[in-house]
């Protein structure tokens, strides 16, 4: 007998293997991208390092880095919750959408003098708009089965196009000279910034969502329910555990809070609904979710990080004149290296040498 | 019949050893095969039979050990090399696509075949064999719509279209009622004549004294033996599979029911093809009894406890529990009045493998205090029931933290029953609870059954196992294409034939013949 | 009536055939048992590739046969993660479509705005005169009429031949298809290429034969209609063809409102072919319901490892 390679599921991850991998992964994606970044004629060097000095050179950098990872955390804890049932949430994109237009008719037109009440106001608009955005998703799956996956998607397309519709049309700013944007939203709702920075009070929600999903999820009735239908449908269904009613609200919560990040990133930043509106959040907000292995305290982490890859995407575009959509590739690369590193995490390979009965190496 | 010939060794494996993660499976075990024998396979749930075999299909690589077929050494990478050195495998789970025809399924990873299938010579070869053997099928019939003994014929005649000359059948008889399975025994002993050698794994003496020329008996992966049928007895196998004496009888005192506390009134229920799996099943557990539910694999046993329990929809019909109309209500519900369900398939309903022991332990109770107190769980409470458990019901972990996916069968089975049995609840309903089980978790189960019996609880027994329902049920039914077929008051002192004959779908007691029917599986 | 119909039917058959070869390409991946949802960047990347190899070489057929390689390639790597390294195959499709995506974006940013000669088209002689029908599918260039032989070849392939049968066993039942020594990390791969292959020449379409163009994200989430339209399709080349000849026909005549200045705003007109593939995936949910999960590839989406104990 020749030497074999054997593939051997793992019973145990040993601990320090479940943070290492992760990050091979992250480094393994950015050697590749610099490979195929030089064979685009980009100078890697100066593309990584155009990158680094962005998002962290300054302390302007580093708070346009947070602004980034603001609605990132929010949106990654969104997937992270709707995954926990094995329901994927692609539709993020839509929800933010949705609930900035949302927030956009709150003060367009029932705008009042009063600033908590109209943040009230902005709040439950968005929260609703995104939650029942995805709830619709989330209805079709349980009731018929319908696969979520298209279903959040398509309806993505279709958030877009309903926010061009306003934009370009009925919501237009008349003095904007044509451009396609809404007029400036005025002070009542508008969220606190910080220290002279973009940073705007949003923050608050993005550190307190992931902590009070760990809570939940690890603490409450509810939470271990999902856990467990997410885990084994059929031992849910034997709990007596009602299904869809579980599904629908997790997607509605899902896209509530995707909805909310979409009124922060209007309210805090923006100012006004205009073309470019999400730089594709709900889709890195995944990469970021499964980045994070879904652990809610290690989204805020990695929602940093990858503030830092969009950061020094804009900054890319006007340097080096890449287009924006050019971080999708790095961004595609980590995935695909952090899927392959979920094979170490899973397995491990011996190597049998055949004279000795025992193995005598163990390839990681 | 032919008689074996002791010198030609069809296979012979030496010091075969094969290890998975964590598991040793098969430890330096030897086994032979001569021309024109049955050889049988012995040992208890986990002893490694399947294993052994697997490496002699090509399906697993040994570690280390020595495989020979017809005296030349060989080492098998895949089923493919097995099958072109003559051996074939009829494995439990058949190895067919149920969506294609069974003349489809015969060529299934052929080599040689043109593009263009020549379907007429493919069927005509079907039924030289079918003919040749006694395994009638038809080869036009989609695998799905045939019942489960037929599925066996495909998948024997599978291995004998591609010239198998070892046949390897593993626990052949446990989907089959006794007449199909006598039935098997002349289709097995015809080939042994023609000079075929048969392997054929069980853990039934009964049918391993009668069908088999040679016996080995493995235990705990280790090769507990090698001896000859006809000089050997029921009594020195099962020592030797289990390793000290074992006793066969089960303590069972005498029933008194009380009041009904399950009963099902003509209810009939779909299964999820949407084709029926119960048409009007009628019967009653009381207190204090154990009611044993008989019937080949896919007759509805499963359906019934499910409509039970609330998790298939019964379309007409009642369902009583204790009296109440619980007909098509939530399982919350029937769980709250104490009815109790442990499922067959323990991974799949009854636990999550990826949560771990404690926070399996609490599936059926986290909604009631003190688990859970105003929409909290109380995870010391939590720790506190699974420890108990744990410890009363012998459940053997490294901690109630472990992921249930590593626990042993026999161990998740433990787990399932003490938490199902912590309560004494009113009613359980077992479905196959002891399948797969070695002999002293299988003992411990029976045990608590009893117990449960004794203490005034309904059980419903559900098993493919006729032994141990004869021995077990105080009555018993049997089932068959979700019909009750009859009602025995006297389980043990009913003549196993009739039994069997109701299993195959006669009421009347009188030979049926075989018919081919759209059969469903449960 | 056949001056509707004939523009109509036209360009349907015209606007559906990058739809169409998506979702040839993903059925034949699927039946096999993979699931790949990356089809989106595979197409923007077929789409770019066929055009830089036209372009460049000056021969449109060149570029189809360079897409349909970079398809392939695409294939090799998502199979090598959910086969060999048994990688979640939803979340490489996803990855796929991301890196796809920007990769074309990056390459083809020289390509904008430039146009080729592309493929011309052809009336097939006899064919083209019959009324109705005649123009309306035998009028275009030669990669449509590929496709029309692409879906009676895989109609054939999958019922009657051996290659076929296979292929539906691994994807039916991967554990019996091994145990009787097919190979089915082999079939998995190979089919896989393929079906990316194709899904690339969908692409390939679009800017070599469709538009003559390069334009970024210019495949629009075609890629993911081509997913609905397999379970819409319940995995039938045929019915697919009925399926994407719909949705460019609703593409199509979205278009042309858009082109008579209706009142109706553009940004509504665009939401159709969305709107119509959830409108699509549940009426088959909920008429065909059992129907499909019976109708679908048994184990579609599992990974298979042969050493898994219970």
């Amino acid at each position: 007998m020749r030497l074999s390679l054997k593939v051997e599921p793992r019973i145990e991850t040993p601990r320090f293997l479940g943070f290492m991998i992760p990050v091979a992964s992250l480094v393994s994606a950015l050697l590749v991208g610099a490979v195929f970044l030089h064979f685009m004629g980009v100078s890697p060097v100066r593309a990584y390092s155009t990158i680094i000095r962005a998002s962290l050179g300054d302390s302007y950098g580093i708070s346009e880095t947070i602004v980034k990872a603001i609605p990132l955390t929010m949106v990654a804890i969104a997937v992270m919750l709707a995954f926990t049932m094995l329901i994927w949430n692609i539709g993020c994109e839509g929800q933010i959408f949705m609930g900035a237009i949302a927030s956009a008719a709150v003060v367009r037109y029932f705008s009042v003098d009063s600033r908590p009440l109209m943040f009230i106001m902005l709040f439950a608009a968005s929260a609703t708009a995104g939650g029942v955005w995805a709830a619709i998703a989330g209805f079709f799956r349980a009731k018929w089965n319908v696969n979520e996956i298209i279903t959040t998607l398509m309806l993505n397309y279709v958030a877009i196009n309903f926010f061009n519709y306003f934009i370009y049309g009925p919501w237009r700013d008349p003095t904007s000279l044509g451009f396609p944007m809404t007029p400036l939203f005025p002070s009542t709702a508008r969220l606190t910034c910080y220290c002279g920075t973009r940073v705007h009070a949003g923050l608050i929600l993005a550190l307190l969502l992931p902590l009070i999903s760990w809570v939940v999820l690890r603490f409450t009735r509810w939470g271990y329910e999902i856990r467990v239908i997410g885990e084994n449908p059929k031992a849910a269904g034997f709990a007596g555990m009602n299904y869809v009613k579980n599904v629908v609200l997790v997607m509605f919560i899902s896209g509530a809070i995707a909805g909310v990040a979409g009124m922060c990133e209007l309210s805090g930043l923006q100012g006004r609904l205009q073309a470019g509106f999400s730089g594709g959040y709900g889709y890195t907000a995944i990469i970021v979710a499964w980045l994070a292995r879904l652990h809610p305290i290690a989204i805020i982490l990695v929602s940093f990080l990858l503030g830092v890859l969009l950061v020094g995407g804009e900054t890319l575009q006007i340097v080096m004149r890449l287009p924006l959509s050019s971080m999708l590739v790095l961004q595609g690369l980590i995935l695909f290296f952090v899927l392959g590193g979920e094979f170490f995490r899973k397995f491990r390979i011996r190597v049998v040498w055949p004279e000795k009965q025992s193995p005598v190496k163990e390839g990681e | 019949m032919g008689a074996p010939d002791p010198s030609r060794l069809l296979v012979r494996m030496e010091k075969i050893t094969k290890r998975f993660a964590g598991v040793t499976a098969n430890l330096e075990v030897d086994f032979n095969v001569r021309a024109g024998e049955v050889h049988a396979l012995l040992g208890e749930n986990g002893a490694g039979k399947s294993t052994l075999m697997s490496v002699l299909y090509g399906l697993y690589r040994a570690d280390s050990g020595s495989l020979s077929i017809d005296g030349k050494e060989v080492a098998f990478s895949s089923p493919r090399d097995a099958i072109a050195a003559g051996i074939g495998m009829v494995h439990q789970h058949f190895m067919l696509i149920r969506s294609q025809t069974v003349w489809e399924n015969m060529i299934l990873g052929l080599e040689g075949l043109p593009s263009i299938l020549p379907k007429r010579v493919i069927r005509d070869r079907i039924n030289e064999l079918s003919q040749r053997y006694g395994l009638l099928v038809d080869p036009d019939a989609s695998v799905w719509q045939l019942s489960i003994g037929e599925q066996q014929r495909v998948a024997i005649l599978q291995m004998l279209y591609r010239s198998a000359n070892i046949l390897i059948l593993d626990e052949p008889t446990a989907v089959l009622t006794p007449q199909e399975a006598e039935h098997l025994f002349e289709t097995v002993r015809q080939m042994t004549s023609e000079g075929h050698g048969v392997v054929f794994i069980s853990h039934k003496m009964d049918e391993v004294m009668g069908l088999s020329d040679r016996v080995t008996i493995l235990r705990k992966g280790r090769h507990a033996g090698t001896v000859d049928t006809s000089s050997t007895t029921k009594e020195k196998l099962a020592e030797m599979m289990v390793g000290q004496k074992v006793i066969f009888q089960i303590e069972k005192k005498a029933a008194s029911p009380g009041r009904s506390v399950i009963e099902c009134r003509d209810v009939h229920a779909l299964n999820d093809r949407g084709f029926p799996a119960l048409s009007g099943v009628t019967l009653s557990v009381r207190e204090g009894e154990i009611v044993g539910v008989a019937g080949v694999a896919g007759n509805g046993q499963l359906s019934l406890c499910e409509a039970i329990v609330g998790l298939r929809r019964a379309e007409s019909g009642r369902i009583l529990i204790n009296g109440n109309d619980m007909t098509n209500t939530s399982p919350k519900v029937v769980i709250d009045s104490g009815i109790h369900y442990i499922p067959a398939d323990r991974k799949g309903t009854g636990l999550v493998p990826n949560m771990n022991v404690s926070e399996n332990s609490i599936l059926k109770r986290y909604w009631n205090r003190p688990v859970s107190k105003r929409g909290f769980i109380v995870w010391r409470e939590v720790f506190q029931f699974a420890r108990e458990l744990v410890s009363r019901y012998n459940v053997s972990t490294p901690s109630i933290g472990t992921p249930v996916r590593n626990l042993s069968g026999g161990n998740l089975q433990k787990l399932m029953l003490g938490r199902e049995l912590s309560d004494s609840p009113k009613a359980i309903i077992a479905a196959h609870p002891t399948w797969g089980l070695d002999v002293a978790a299988t003992k411990f189960v029976r045990e608590q059954l009893l117990a449960a019996r004794d203490s005034g609880g309904a059980v419903l027994l559900v098993s493919e196992d006729l032994d141990e329902l004869l021995a077990m049920s105080d009555r018993m039914v049997v089932m068959f294409k979700g019909r009750i077929m009859g009602e025995l008051d006297d389980p043990a002192e009913t003549p196993l034939e009739k039994i069997g004959l109701m299993m195959a779908g006669d009421r009347s007691g009188e030979p049926l013949e075989a018919a081919i029917e759209e059969g469903e599986t449960a | 009536m056949e001056f509707i119909l004939v523009p109509i039917l036209t360009a349907a058959v015209r606007s559906g055939t990058p739809i169409l070869y998506a979702t040839l390409g993903e059925i034949v991946t699927e039946k096999g048992g993979i699931l790949n949802l990356g089809l989106e960047g595979i197409m923007l990347l077929g789409a770019y590739a066929g055009f830089a190899v036209s372009y460049s070489t000056g021969n449109a057929w060149l570029g189809i046969a360079g897409a349909f390689c970079v398809g392939m390639l695409l294939g090799l790597v998502h199979s090598f993660i959910c086969v060999t390294l048994k990688g979640n195959q939803v979340v490489s499709g996803l990855a796929m479509t991301m890196f796809g995506t920007g990769a074309s974006s990056i390459l083809g940013r020289d390509y904008v705005g430039v146009t080729i000669e592309g493929l011309d088209k052809i009336s097939v002689p006899l064919l083209s005169d019959i009324p109705i029908i005649g123009p309306a599918f035998f009028r275009h260039d030669a990669l449509i009429y590929c496709s029309y032989a692409l879906v009676i070849f895989l109609c054939w392939f999958f019922a009657s031949t051996r290659q076929g049968l296979y292929l539906r066993a691994v994807g039916d039942n991967p554990r019996a298809a091994d145990a009787m020594g097919i190979s089915v990390a082999k079939t998995m791969y190979f089919y896989t290429m393929i079906g990316a292959g194709i899904v690339a020449v969908g692409g390939a379409h679009m800017s070599v034969a469709y538009t003559k163009m390069w334009a970024e994200h210019m495949t629009a989430g075609r890629g993911w209609i081509a997913v609905a339209l397999v379970i819409f399709a319940i995995w039938h080349p045929a019915r697919a063809a009925f399926g994407a000849y719909l949705f460019g026909g609703v593409e199509a005549f979205q278009l042309r409102l858009q082109a008579a200045g209706t009142t109706i705003p553009a940004p509504i007109l665009m939401m159709m072919p969305y709107l119509m593939t959830i409108g699509v995936l549940l009426f088959i949910s909920i008429r065909k319901g059992k129907g499909i999960v019976y109708g679908a590839p048994a184990a579609l989406g599992l990974p298979f490892f042969r050493e898994e104990r219970d």
